[in-house]
């Protein structure tokens, strides 16, 4: 406090905001600074007062909620709840502008549909405001249908009226199939959702399956809302068998399949979706299915199953899980004999990750496995027919995480043919230099592929952010632009070898330059 | 508190109070000391009706969150849960009845349904066993929500999903219901359009709501002159595509919620000066916004390259008024500087948090990744290479960027060419499945069956004609000082408002072809006034249109219509009502399958 009063004292004392200057630039944004330098000249002055709340400013608790507002309770009363007698803390209630009490209608919402106005209440407000009572005094109406409360007889129209009021009334004396259908045509066409599932909840009772089947049929509106009810309510056979009856088997098989998702177990997991390969998906989607189980299959046994292991001793190390069989990773880890496990331990483990997360993670600690292992890339690649894309991306990546740079290397050359030694890529330079990058690749290792980028701007301005002077260099060599090398020359080190290239080639006679 | 409401042309603050009044009965009608559980989902939409010292005026002493187990400890007479119709609350009540009945036996159990009693619920309670235990069940009408002075809201997350995905018409029913309490209260609106099966099947269920009351007259006299409804499903793309507007991209970027925004607090740590030895907090600072703060009412529709500026001009007023006290005097005019403190003080405050969310956002926006997806959107709206595989959207695939993100740009690829061909959705499809996990087959199909996404059924891409004739795209988009709804999205004018546009002016029948390719049909009605409540319009004043986002409406849409009713030509004024105010994220959530979207 002592600090900001001399600071206040400054302020008053200073003839002006020093920091704050007002200049036109055309970056509009860059004006965010100035509105900041004006905010923070003023708050010194400003700041005493803050203590003080003053009554038509909101108290709002540091985090965010007003205090006194529902949530900001529930919160304050989560903390002492055991202290009935206490007064809770709640400094001040903000009260609200006197004016804002003429909009008291005396009028509740409710009452406005019940039909009655509750004349106590407006006692209190009617003399002071009886001219704005009048403005807002509603259609003071029941409904026609109101009026025959007392008969008991209702036809099925009437009792939808009820239901849609949310009055008590007894479904069971409709008996006939007519007037059971009857009752829910007129809920379909009172759009109320709670009505119509009323009723179906009643004739689901009361009719067998196969004739509540046939009549939903030319329903669609009560379909697709019993369809609704009995997912909301969990009853997956009888949906399953009712979807069938209307031959939307697709629509069936999705619905079977999204029961996988509530499967914590990874076996129980793995033997539902087998029991899904059979069911009438479309084409496409059965394609999907049948890889979604290969794959969690095949996490199972790279994560904890290992079929060769019988005579396999673990402190064989390496070596031995690599060129003989599939390592149960799990235990591989916890055995802590593998080094690259214990060197990049693993986030988590690889169940039910999705496909490409696979085969990062096989690219990643079983990169150079034989093709006929599971756990190979390149076995992962070819099961589910990865694009080239997708699998050179990928490998790029985890190879790069790990420093790998030979590997990195060998995904390009490896890749040519004819003993030809260019590097070739299904992606543009520019994304690998990308995603090298991501990886913290050296310098050395950038260069290589900047330099092969082939737009030359591109190749530039990559050059430049990630500092591989020869590239740069080079360019502007190819580009016989003197003026920017010149330039460029300032922006490497005084003495360094980029220097002296630079120096070498401006000096170089043999060079026409454009400029 | 709720000033703000009633500062439009439309006195809001009359259904907020009305809403209030509700409450008070019902918790008068629970004799005794209560303790409110609540589905924590409601405390953000009650916060807009109500602060805790209602409740305690009318002996509420404690306040938990619904929770699986035994009720906390309070002695109450009275146990009232708040909740929304849903079933898996059903069982967390059942299971707190149950263990408390053997603990406790005096306290009384009542059930609030918000915004309606549910068959469904009564008979879940029932199965339980607990449905006895109940002294009162009742239901809370809180259809609208009054959200700010010119906006009205449901607070209705589902509705979306539930109309177009699930074919429910619940929300369908409240929002009629809720137009009905509106009229009640602001008088019979005479003129109903409609574009959209829901906006049909809305206006069906008014006229016959209307039909109900026959005989009695509602003799208020009227205060809005159009109503017009609109299915989001006519207008897919907007929500698809990034908000540029302040607000909007405040929504965007950190989500605004029941009016709230949370933002990470590195940026208002310094607002803390006098307490400079305190660590700096970690909780993120949550901020109200709403029309209420002056400053936020004048750049929350702002074009997010406008608002710098915006803030620049108000820093130097604000200093100007810093900068009297030198002027000041004598005792009076001191004085009169000294009571203007407390306004200029809130001002500053105002200032410093926007220029401080400013910068937030501009982070963001400056960014490489903000700036190559904007780019590959507004390729995609103004048709450039909408019939092949998007590069950008495989690079972001390959490079596994959030999921949502993937999915809008391709939703919007797909909308802006009235389908994919099969061969590029194939492809997509592959890449997001074996990339994102195959369980997303689920979520693919929600988006095929609401049209998000869709193969190309006939050859004939009908988008390039429709953004022709509408002006969906304008070139040269002032940012700054605009003078069209374009300039919300930086060039692209949203759908959904150049339909209320035209419908003002010069009125529908001049776009009868494009209203054709739309989906759902449209429609005018008109309700009967009484005699003597037609209004007798002054030369000049504005009309007043209701418009009603039926599944959901952003906040970028808002501030196109604020800019219409700004518009000195216009002639109309418009109040905005909406199941949700929704973005593109938050919108493809609700339509994702095995995630939980219910904000918790």
């Amino acid at each position: 406090m002592m600090r900001s009063k001399a600071d206040e004292e400054e302020y008053w004392h200073s003839s002006k905001f020093k920091a704050f200057t007002f200049e036109d630039e055309d970056d509009e944004l860059s004006r965010l600074k100035e509105s900041k330098q004006a905010v923070n000249s003023i708050r010194q002055l400003v700041e005493e007062d803050d203590d003080d709340d003053d009554d038509d400013t909101e108290k709002v608790s540091w985090s965010g909620e007003p205090v006194g507002s529902i949530s900001w309770s529930i919160k304050e009363m989560a903390g002492s709840n055991q202290k009935i007698d206490r007064e809770p803390a709640f400094p001040r209630i903000p009260t609200e502008p006197s004016t804002l009490n003429k909009s008291h209608s005396g009028l509740s919402l409710s009452s406005l549909f019940r039909g009655k106005a509750k004349s106590e209440n407006f006692q209190s407000f009617s003399d002071a405001f009886s001219d704005s009572v009048r403005i807002y005094a509603p259609e003071l109406r029941k409904p026609k249908s109101e009026y025959k409360d007392y008969v008991c007889d209702w036809s099925p129209e009437e009792t939808v009226q009820r239901l849609l009021q949310g009055k008590a009334v007894s479904l069971e004396k409709f008996r006939s199939l007519q007037d059971k259908l009857l009752l829910l045509d007129f809920a379909v066409a009172a759009h109320d959702g709670n009505v119509i599932t009323a009723v179906l909840i009643y004739l689901k009772r009361s009719l067998r399956k196969e004739v509540l089947f046939r009549e939903l049929q030319s329903r669609q509106t009560a379909l697709r809302h019993f369809i609704h009810y009995l997912t909301e309510s969990r009853e997956q056979k009888l949906l399953l068998e009712l979807l069938r009856a209307l031959g939307r088997t697709e629509d069936m098989a999705l619905l079977q399949y999204k029961e996988h998702l509530s499967i914590t177990d990874e076996n129980n997991k793995r033997d539902f979706l087998k029991s899904c390969l059979s069911l009438p998906f479309s084409a496409e989607d059965s394609a999907h299915v049948q890889d979604h189980y290969t794959l969690l299959e095949r996490q199972i046994i790279v994560e904890v199953r290992n079929p060769f292991r019988s005579g396999l001793h673990w402190s064989t190390g390496c070596l031995m899980l690599r060129s003989c069989c599939q390592a149960a990773d799990r235990q591989a880890e916890r055995g802590g004999k593998v080094e690259i496990y214990q060197r990049f331990p693993r986030k988590a483990s690889i169940l039910n990750m999705p496909l490409i997360t696979t085969l990062y993670y096989c690219c990643f600690y079983h990169y150079g496995e034989p093709e006929g292992t599971f756990s190979s890339p390149l076995n992962v690649r070819r099961t589910f027919k990865i694009s080239e894309k997708q699998y050179f991306v990928t490998a790029l990546a985890a190879r790069a995480k790990l420093k790998a740079w030979s590997d990195v290397d060998a995904l390009f050359t490896g890749r040519n043919w004819l003993g030809f030694t260019r590097k070739k890529s299904p992606l543009s330079f520019h994304r690998v230099v990308d995603v090298l990058q991501r990886n913290s690749a050296p310098t050395q290792v950038l260069q290589d592929y900047v330099a092969l980028i082939d737009d030359a701007e591109l190749r530039i301005s990559l050059a430049q952010k990630l500092k591989c002077h020869d590239i740069v260099i080079s360019t502007f060599r190819d580009m016989k632009d003197r003026q920017m090398l010149v330039a460029y020359r300032g922006k490497v080190e005084p003495g360094s070898a980029p220097e002296r290239k630079i120096d070498d080639l401006l000096n170089n006679q043999q060079i026409r330059w454009k400029n | 508190m709720a000033a703000h409401l009633s500062y439009g042309k439309v006195n809001l603050n009359i259904l907020r109070e009305a809403a209030r009044k509700d409450l008070r009965e019902f918790l008068d009608k629970c004799a005794g000391s209560k303790a409110i559980v609540w589905d924590e989902y409601l405390t953000g939409p009650f916060g807009l009706i109500a602060q805790y010292s209602l409740l305690k005026e009318h002996e509420v002493e404690k306040m938990f969150t619904l929770k699986s187990g035994k009720l906390p400890n309070a002695d109450v007479k009275n146990i009232i849960f708040f909740v929304r119709p849903r079933l898996e609350l059903m069982d967390i009540i059942a299971k707190n009845v149950q263990s408390e009945d053997r603990l406790h036996s005096s306290r009384d159990f009542h059930i609030l349904f918000v915004p309606r009693r549910s068959m469904l619920c009564e008979q879940r309670l029932k199965d339980q066993g607990v449905l006895g235990s109940f002294i009162n069940m009742d239901e809370y009408i809180l259809d609208l929500i009054p959200y700010d002075g010119d906006l009205l809201s449901m607070e209705y997350e589902s509705a979306f999903r539930e109309c177009y995905l699930e074919n429910d018409q619940t929300s369908l029913y409240h929002t009629a219901k809720g137009l009905m309490t509106l009229q009640a209260l602001y008088g019979t609106i005479p003129q109903i359009y409609g574009k959209g099966d829901c906006a049909r099947h809305v206006a069906n269920m008014m006229l016959r709501m209307k039909r109900e009351f026959a005989g009695i007259q509602n003799q208020i006299l009227p205060v809005f002159d159009t109503l017009l409804l609109l299915d989001r499903n006519v207008d897919l793309l907007t929500p698809l595509a990034t908000q540029l507007t302040y607000e909007g991209l405040i929504d965007e970027i950190y989500g605004i919620n029941n009016g709230y925004v949370k933002l990470p607090p590195e940026k208002f740590a310094q607002m803390k000066q006098g307490e400079a030895s305190k660590d700096p907090p970690t909780e993120p600072k949550k901020l109200q916004l709403n029309s209420a703060e002056e400053l936020y009412a004048e750049i929350r529709d702002k074009n997010f390259n406008a608002v710098g500026a915006a803030l620049s001009k108000k820093a130097k007023i604000i200093s100007a008024a810093f900068e009297e006290r030198h002027n000041a005097k004598t005792v009076g005019e001191i004085k009169q500087f000294v009571s203007q403190l407390p306004h200029m003080q809130a001002a500053r405050s105002s200032l410093a948090n926007h220029t401080s969310i400013a910068e937030l956002v501009k982070d963001i926006t400056t960014s490489e990744a903000f700036f190559d997806s904007l780019t590959v959107e507004q390729e995609f709206m103004t048709g450039v290479d909408t019939d092949k595989v998007n590069t950008y959207i495989e690079d972001c695939i390959a490079q596994k960027d959030p999921l949502i993100k993937i999915l809008r740009l391709v939703c919007m690829q797909s909308v802006c060419n009235n389908g994919l061909k099969q061969k590029v959705l194939d492809y997509y499809k592959r890449e997001i499945l074996q990339t994102y996990g195959y369980e997303h087959i689920l979520t693919l199909h929600n988006l095929e069956k609401v049209g998000l996404l869709k193969p190309q059924t006939s050859s004939r891409n009908n988008y390039p004609t429709i953004r022709k004739t509408l002006k969906l795209w304008m070139e040269d988009a002032n940012e700054q000082n605009p003078n069209d709804i374009s300039y919300v999205y930086s060039g692209y004018a949203p759908l959904s408002i150049r339909l209320t546009q035209v419908l003002a002016r010069p009125g529908w029948r001049s776009i009868e072809e494009v209203l054709k390719m739309l989906p759902g049909p449209h429609f005018e009605e008109r309700q009967q006034l009484p005699s003597g409540l037609h209004k007798k319009r002054q030369q000049g004043e504005n009309r007043t249109t209701l418009v009603f986002f039926l599944g959901g409406v952003t906040y970028a849409e808002i501030s196109a219509l604020r800019f219409l009713s700004q518009m000195e030509d216009s002639g109309m004024e418009y109040i905005i009502a909406t199941t949700k105010l929704i973005n593109g994220t938050t919108w493809i959530k609700t339509l994702m399958e095995g995630i939980s979207w219910s904000p918790k």
